[in-house]
């Protein structure tokens, strides 16, 4: 039986323009397992995001295989929900209604069920009393809670998150942080995060993939072991502080092999 | 509040010009007649009941011509915005098509339909279809590919993408089309009826002309002008009640 989830072997992305061809991801390997929380960690450049359009099935590799439980992806299923950077809600439907938007496909369910259901995912996520207001009302921490109200509510068994908190300041960066951190106790879905935060993705990830430019690639595999009832404070923690020093070395290393190529 | 004084302030200046060059004979009336012989034409052509009879007619002319160019015009344009095969098939005709001088056309246009509705239906379609085709595709273009792509992920297919997210999210931009190019569209209408017609606004302005009737033409032209201004607010406070959303997000702006 395949423990992983999710397991990408040998891809590759190559860009060809009538220039030039450019390699955004070179012999990409690496799993998700179920109610794992992966990182994608590197520079702008690194591919993480490309690789996650991949897994999303917005985009599709040059070469190697991507499997889900066993089945190739190669377009959008309602197995993977996606965050994006830009929160992407639709301007002309309130809170809930964006929500309940993704579950349009459900067509056995009827209109109240997808209220209560949208409302349910909205309480999750902080956002009890604004249900019934525009994005356009809404500040970039409120857009991106709901944003995630909706990948969670088609219950995905996994999710993507693409530099999710990437476009928030630091206070609301670490709310959400902490928000994720008690949402996936929840749902234990399993989740691909994409980041350039080193703090976040050690705080959030059962396992760091540390990402190199030019080709992208990955450069090192972490597996981090926190307590599973961490909260904010393990930041200041020994072992927190080790994992980020190796991923920050690994990131230096790679800055200075740049350095010499040149 | 302010705007408002500020934009009625605009219109008492021109008034003010046009009595100011009229009342003291600087310009004869045969040029341009007074405000108040305006004023005792309206009073006249309301009393035998051709003024409100003459909006009627045009008003109708101009509404079938436009909705039946927005009822093809829609979908077509939607269909170019959305997808590289339609483009390339409607492309070379819309492109083409829409630099024929439409006025060009009337002649043709009276020996096909003669003097009736239909060819003043014809001839606003016709000035106005292709320009509509062309701007709603544009409006569906600058629809953002990230919400697009938020369809996919949800599993939408490509039809249902079209027509819940990307007509959805074009729409207030396709709205706004709609009213520019309704301006537009009057002024087609009264090229129509200046030419071919026995009844309309148009027509009223082109007899008046034989007999050098000046304050039925400039009637007729301040007339069109202000129903023009009047159809242009309802298509602004439609805006306000359908896209409640549009309208706050140019608030934070």
């Amino acid at each position: 039986m395949n423990e992983h989830l999710l397991t990408a072997t040998n891809i590759n992305r190559i860009f060809v323009s009538k220039q030039r061809s450019f390699t955004a991801l070179d012999n990409i390997n690496l799993t998700i397992g179920n109610h794992e929380f992966v990182s994608l960690l590197g520079p702008s450049g690194c591919g993480k995001s490309t690789f996650l359009r991949l897994v999303a099935g917005l985009d599709s590799a040059s070469s190697g295989s991507l499997q889900m439980n066993g089945n190739n992806l190669d377009k959008p299923g309602r197995d993977r929900g996606v965050v994006f950077q830009q929160y992407s809600l639709l301007p002309w439907l309130l809170a809930w209604q964006n929500v309940a938007f993704a579950l349009k496909k459900e067509k056995n369910m009827r209109a109240a069920e997808k209220k209560e259901l949208a409302y349910h995912f909205l309480d999750l996520v902080g956002l009890n009393g604004f249900e019934e207001i525009y994005p356009s009302q809404m500040s970039g921490g409120m857009q991106q809670r709901v944003a995630i109200a909706r990948a969670l509510v088609i219950k995905p068994p996994l999710l993507l998150m693409d530099e999710p908190f990437g476009a928030l300041d630091a206070q609301t960066r670490r709310d959400m942080q902490d928000l994720l951190v008690t949402i996936f106790k929840e749902t234990r879905s399993s989740v691909l995060f994409v980041t350039h935060d080193v703090d976040e993705a050690v705080y959030l990830s059962d396992r760091v993939y540390v990402m190199a430019t030019n080709p992208g690639r990955i450069a090192k595999q972490i597996d981090i072991h926190l307590s599973a009832d961490k909260d904010w404070s393990i930041q200041l923690s020994e072992p927190f502080i080790t994992y980020k020093k190796e991923i920050l070395m690994e990131l230096k290393k790679q800055k200075k092999n740049v350095h010499h190529s040149k | 509040m302010r705007f408002k004084l500020i934009s009625v302030s605009g219109i008492i200046l021109v008034l003010a010009v046009w009595s100011f060059v009229t009342y003291t004979g600087m310009v004869g009336s045969l040029f341009l007649p007074t405000p108040t012989a305006v004023i005792l034409e309206a009073k006249k052509q309301v009393e035998d009941g051709i003024f409100f009879q003459d909006i009627w007619i045009s008003f109708y002319r101009i509404l079938i011509g436009f909705l039946l160019a927005t009822l093809f015009a829609l979908p077509i344009g939607v269909m170019m915005g959305t997808s590289k095969t339609w483009k390339a098939f409607w492309e070379p005709i819309v492109g083409f098509v829409r630099y024929m001088p439409v006025v060009a056309f009337i002649p043709m246009s009276i020996l096909w339909f003669g003097t009736s509705d239909m060819q003043k239906f014809f001839i606003i379609f016709f000035g106005v279809f292709f320009q509509q085709v062309i701007m709603v595709a544009d409006n569906c273009k600058t629809v953002k590919k990230s919400v697009v792509e938020v369809g996919l992920t949800l599993g939408l297919n490509r039809f249902e993408v079209i027509k819940d997210i990307v007509v959805k999210a074009a729409m207030p931009s396709i709205w706004d089309t709609l009213r520019t190019v309704w301006g537009w569209a009057w002024t087609y209408l009264v090229v129509a009826e200046l030419v071919a017609a026995t009844s309309g606004l148009g027509f009223r302005i082109m007899q008046a002309q034989r007999y050098l009737s000046t304050e039925t033409i400039i009637l007729g032209i301040l007339t069109i002008g202000l129903l023009g201004l009047i159809t242009d607010t309802i298509f602004g406070l439609l805006a306000k009640v359908m896209f409640p959303w549009h309208e706050k997000e140019k608030i934070n702006n």
